[in-house]
């Protein structure tokens, strides 16, 4: 007996937003990307539309990172240079995106000015042709006059800038607005206020189409099922026409799957888990890989052979099962 | 939970008057204000006020007139299917037909339209007989209008079972037997149909008809009930539907929920 397959009728579908502009838009991308707009869960070609393949964003920092050696000896070359490093990723790497992190700008650390920062992204904007992604340092303060900057100087651009946080989104907000970018809503792995920050950014004037959430994730192995069940919520709200939820999400493998220790320890002192150099990667591409099946549409990663085996992935992931 | 706005119906004195007159401003008046109270759906019911004769082109007015100012999808209210037949020939959106009893000759009038014209269909329990008391009974009607959606092709989940609640001041016995009745239709078929009640006909005449009607919509949600015929610009009824929609973990709770719920 032939069996049916049982498919949902989705009233909805994520919202779709679009990163980047070119000359005709305002910008100077080459190209434009756009994510979101499924219209069933990850993948599921043969219930609804799969209308935008995840795409893959490197990053790059203005100052160098307290990376592992492992993950360093990639960009030895350019670590000093956020331009020379972001055409790496492009160039060399594949990726999609760059995604471009202000640490530089820590009032603990380099204490960068507005102005500093705002060149940087200047000259990675001049140093490659695809969109940029582009957040402060994590002190809140210093990030609202730097990311101010930002969106000035690259006015046009449709960035997309972070982070806006429940208890830090009215500045981020009106400077996406003033300048046309779109902006990255991060939640602590909280449905609620995820969707309560929406809610607000919205309500501030910022159209639902410019907003990305970050949900924050867990690494695997540290929380990464706590996160997946959460997105799992987000997109399912989605799909039943809850339009404060329905916003692409992106994720940070590359930063979560790299503070483990099993991304880490050398195979001296684990000789039972192996080589030291092909777990790392696998670390961080297992992690990513994860994300997308729960829907997320932009992978901010640093390892670019993990990069290469979640394209592949996604890839084969796009191939229709309809 | 699916609000449908009851006010546009000509049982009121000013969209009575309205439809007489040919008048477009009470009818739009209340698709915005239904709409901002909290409205997802808009009732249209041109009531006694127009002769059987006029009422295709009663429909197709009200409906062009509604859409001049509405975007919200609109529920054909009326026992003319030749009305209702004008009325959705000018749907923007999809709509919904309301109503059709379990009596075969008007299933098979009303069924092949809502598949033609993509609508829904309200199914009420009865036939020519009348409303039964139990639930049992209106289970029996609402087996006939699952098997007629199979029948003629329409989506089980735009199938509407309508249990039919009566006034609990003289027909008090009702309203268990219509919650029941609301959890077994969720038992008929995977997927189930959907349920609605006309709400606001549980406290016809009664002092309090507020409060009745949102406590029986809270109990009503809790048994199954996926959208009801209601006052939309009943504040407290409007929230209580958006907080027992998240009690039910139906949505997503945030701070802002009825707000959500209210423009969603």
């Amino acid at each position: 007996m032939a069996v049916t397959l049982v498919k949902e009728r989705w009233q909805s579908r994520v919202g779709e937003v679009i990163l980047g502009a070119t000359p005709e838009q305002g910008g100077t991308r080459s190209h434009t990307i756009t994510v979101g707009g499924d219209g069933t869960l990850p993948f599921l070609h043969f219930e609804g539309t799969v209308a935008n393949r995840p795409v893959v964003a490197l990053e790059v920092n203005d100052v160098e990172p307290d990376w592992s050696p492992r993950l360093k000896e990639y960009y030895a070359d350019v670590i000093n240079n956020p331009a020379a490093w972001a055409k790496k990723c492009v160039d060399e790497y594949g990726a999609d995106l760059i995604y471009l992190k202000l640490v530089g700008a820590n009032p603990e650390g380099a204490n960068r000015t507005p102005a500093e920062c705002a060149q940087t992204v200047k000259d990675v904007l001049a140093a490659v042709s695809v969109p940029l992604i582009v957040v402060g340092c994590e002190e809140a303060e210093k990030d609202n006059e730097v990311m101010a900057a930002v969106a000035e100087a690259a006015a046009g651009e449709n960035l997309l800038i972070g982070l806006a946080e429940q208890e830090n989104y009215k500045s981020i907000t009106a400077a996406a607005m003033v300048h046309k970018h779109s902006v990255i809503a991060r939640s602590p792995l909280d449905i609620n206020i995820c969707k309560q920050l929406n809610i607000l950014i919205n309500e501030m004037g910022l159209p639902l189409n410019k907003i990305i959430i970050d949900p924050m994730i867990g690494g695997l192995g540290f929380g990464l099922e706590y996160a997946y069940s959460i997105m799992e919520r987000a997109r399912l709200g989605s799909l039943v026409n809850d339009k404060m939820l329905a916003m692409p999400m992106v994720c940070t493998p590359g930063y979560e799957a790299n503070r483990a220790k099993e991304a880490n320890a050398g195979i001296e002192d684990f000789p039972a888990w192996g080589d030291l150099h092909d777990r790392g990667t696998m670390w961080e591409a297992l992690t990513a890989t994860s994300l997308i099946q729960t829907g997320a549409s932009i992978l901010l990663m640093r390892n670019p052979e993990a990069v290469k085996l979640v394209k592949q992935n996604i890839e084969e992931l796009m191939v229709s099962n309809a | 939970m699916l609000i449908i706005g009851e006010r546009i119906n000509g049982m009121f004195t000013d969209i009575g008057e309205a439809l007489k007159n040919k008048d477009p401003k009470p009818l739009q008046h209340w698709a915005v204000k239904q709409e901002e109270g909290g409205a997802h759906y808009l009732d249209v019911n041109s009531g006694p006020a127009i002769p059987k004769e006029e009422r295709p082109e009663a429909y197709e007015w009200m409906v062009k007139t509604i859409q001049e100012v509405s975007n919200l999808p609109l529920c054909l209210d009326s026992t003319n299917y030749d009305a209702i037949e004008a009325g959705l020939k000018h749907l923007k959106r999809s709509g919904m037909i309301n109503s059709v009893p379990a009596e075969r000759p008007k299933i098979e009038r009303v069924f092949p339209m809502a598949v033609q014209y993509n609508a829904a269909v309200i199914g009420l329990t009865m036939d020519k007989v009348g409303i039964p008391l139990n639930a049992e009974n209106r289970i029996a009607f609402a087996m006939e209008l699952v098997a007629a959606a199979d029948e003629f092709g329409l989506h089980m989940e735009d199938l509407y079972i309508d249990p039919l609640i009566l006034p609990c001041n003289v027909a008090q016995d009702h309203a268990p037997e219509v919650l029941e009745a609301i959890r077994m239709v969720k038992t008929l078929s995977n997927p189930a149909p959907k349920t609605v009640l006309g709400l606001s006909n549980v406290s016809q005449k009664a002092p309090d008809r507020h409060l009745i009607n949102r406590t029986y919509m809270a109990m009503a949600m809790a048994a199954g009930l996926d959208a009801a015929i209601v006052d939309a610009n009943d504040d407290d009824l409007i929230a209580t539907a958006a907080t027992a929609e998240i009690l039910l973990n139906k949505s997503i709770y945030c701070d802002s929920y009825i707000k959500v719920f209210k423009s969603r």
